[in-house]
């Protein structure tokens, strides 16, 4: 196995010819490139302009969008969206990091509208909000429960 | 005879349901002409635990709202509580129809981790129990599919096969259904020996049986009529609302990960991928009748090739000793004591890996802090994505097509609840 390779300058000289790579260029903050899989780490308020120039560079798929919690470190939230490329056979992943107090961003459901479900999971389960989202709702979970189940502080066998 | 009771006490409350979709799903109210129904969430058309909130005018559907979340198995939170092995079994339980496939995203995963080398044999007894399992899960399909729509004798022929099918995973595993047979490393027992005539013995009448379907079903005037043009879904709504498997084939878009990122060996094999530009119910009908005769062929190959070998990589640390050495040697003691109480530690980091389960691709995510449980363990499941897609698919057609669409992009429900 190859050692992971850090930070977004050694990434982007090893792979500068991966399209992902590329179309990202000037938007990553951060990137890994780990166990043969690229991630690509943007800033918040870029991730719509992100999720366009992988698109255009061939990513045409939006495989997946999750959330992981690093409580209790700060910034606590990540989320993961995995992107593949029907004509390249790749995938990359794209990361952003979010704080507790203001875990909000903007939603892509305009860019791809497979995201529709899987944001509404993320916020069910997770409590991170998506601006300009058609329709933020709790999916899995009744309206009315409270605290979101995949948090780490949220007790594996629910409250009592 | 009972008194007839007026009509405001036979229809309560349809305020109450339209408010009550409303407020699940957020939909406009409906129209003066329209009607609100729920179909499920236990309907004979939905196999397993699905609501549908339809508007209906007539009998056409004007907007379908689908509202999941009855199972809470809480999955992802429990993996999170478990050591790296014990959540084998719990894949199982996310797909009931594909116990195998599940067992094998979640292995790669982890072995991608662990940057495990896996032996040979195991990955062709990994490919060929999930071909198994691949027309195991069509046979149910194909049985229920054709049920819905009303032809019941299909449906006493698949699970005929399918019986045959499960058996061989009874000898290789012990169990029919809930196998987890698969382990972090290999699989975890040497099939016995008569498991390779079986699947044999299966192989060779298993075309003929599909012809046998084909007989039944693709020049019957009712199936035609009931499948052909019905549930469209062109090729860039597929790939925009996410479907994937045989529904994304049947609109015409040429991708399988066997074949096109193949993981487990699968590069070694010779299969065509079914594609049809249908884009309709029937286009998908096509396409899975194919998919089974293709993993016929992938089996066959599987077994002819079988390599001889170690079923599970060389890492004592990660594998169960076998018991005979557990027995006489010290070393092989102190493993096994330790992976079972203390499990084992995975170098940290975060993976994604896909597999083509027979509803389409079943990813894998696991985030790894370096202890030995998943910091974080997420199932990307086909039909989640593909539910996104069936509005699209009955916008404007009839109340009885909804029922052939549903059987067309073969749900199962375990995979849609977190």
């Amino acid at each position: 196995m190859d050692a992971a390779l850090t930070g977004t300058q050694a990434v982007f000289e090893a792979h500068a010819h991966n399209a992902a790579v590329k179309a990202l260029s000037s938007l990553a903050t951060d990137a890994k490139f780990d166990r043969a899989e690229l991630t690509i780490t943007v800033a918040r308020e870029n991730i719509i302009a992100a999720c366009k120039a992988v698109q255009q560079a061939g990513y045409n798929f939006l495989e997946d969008v999750t959330a992981v919690d690093w409580y209790p470190s700060e910034p606590r939230f990540q989320i993961t969206y995995h992107i593949l490329s029907h004509s390249l056979k790749a995938r990359v992943r794209l990361a952003v990091r979010l704080n507790e107090g203001d875990a909000v961003i903007d939603s892509i459901v305009g860019v791809w509208p497979s995201a529709n479900f899987y944001e509404r999971e993320v916020f069910d389960l997770f409590g991170v909000r998506f601006s300009g989202h058609p329709n933020l709702r709790r999916i899995m979970m009744p309206e009315d429960w409270q605290g979101h189940p995949l948090r780490k502080d949220y007790p594996v066998e629910g409250y009592r | 005879m009972a008194p007839v009771a007026a009509p405001d006490m036979l229809n309560p409350g349809v305020e109450d349901v339209v408010a009550d979709r409303n407020r699940h799903q957020g939909v406009p109210p409906p129209q003066d002409q329209t009607m609100v129904i729920n179909m499920g969430p236990q309907h004979p058309s939905t196999h397993g635990v699905l609501r549908l909130v339809l508007e209906i005018d007539g009998e056409s559907v004007v907007s379908l709202a689908p509202d999941i979340g009855y199972l809470h198995t809480g999955i992802e939170k429990t993996c999170e509580a478990k050591f790296y092995q014990q959540v084998v079994p719990l894949t199982d339980r996310i797909d009931y129809l594909c116990p195998m496939t599940n067992n094998l995203a979640y292995c790669l995963a982890v072995e991608k981790l662990l940057g495990l080398e896996i032996p040979e044999r195991a990955q062709y007894l990994r490919v060929l129990l999930n071909e198994l399992t691949r027309i195991q899960s069509h046979l149910v399909w194909l049985g229920t599919h054709a049920m819905d729509i009303g032809a019941l004798t299909v449906f006493l022929y698949c699970f005929r096969e399918r019986e045959d099918i499960l058996r061989i995973f009874e000898s290789v595993a012990g169990q029919r259904m809930m196998t987890s047979y698969f382990r972090i490393g290999g699989v975890s027992l040497e099939p016995p020996l008569d498991f390779y005539q079986k699947v044999q013995d299966f192989l060779n009448i298993m075309p003929e049986r599909i012809q046998q379907y084909e007989n039944l079903l693709t020049g019957n005037p009712i199936w035609m009529g009931r499948l052909k043009g019905i549930g469209h879904l062109s090729a860039a709504d597929a790939i925009a609302l996410g479907v994937t498997g045989p529904p994304l084939r049947a609109s015409g878009v040429d991708w399988d990960l066997r074949r096109d990122m193949p993981y487990s060996g699968y590069e070694k094999f010779k299969f065509n991928v079914p594609v049809s530009n249908g884009c309709d119910v029937w286009a998908r009908y096509v396409v899975r009748m194919d998919e089974m005769r293709e993993s016929v062929k992938i089996c066959q190959q599987a077994l002819d090739g079988m390599p001889e070998g170690r079923i599970v990589a060389d890492a004592p640390k990660i594998i169960l000793p076998d018991r005979e050495q557990m027995k006489t040697q010290m070393e092989a003691l102190i493993h096994h004591f330790k992976i079972v109480t203390e499990g084992f530690g995975v170098p940290a980091g975060e993976v994604f890996q896909a597999v083509e389960s027979p509803r389409g691709e079943m990813g894998y995510y696991v985030v790894s802090d370096g202890t030995a449980k998943p910091y974080r363990v997420h199932m990307r499941n086909p039909s989640y994505a593909t539910l996104q897609a069936l509005e699209t698919m009955c916008k404007g057609r009839l109340l009885a097509d909804v029922v052939a669409v549903i059987g067309s992009i073969d749900i199962v429900l375990g995979e849609i609840d977190r």
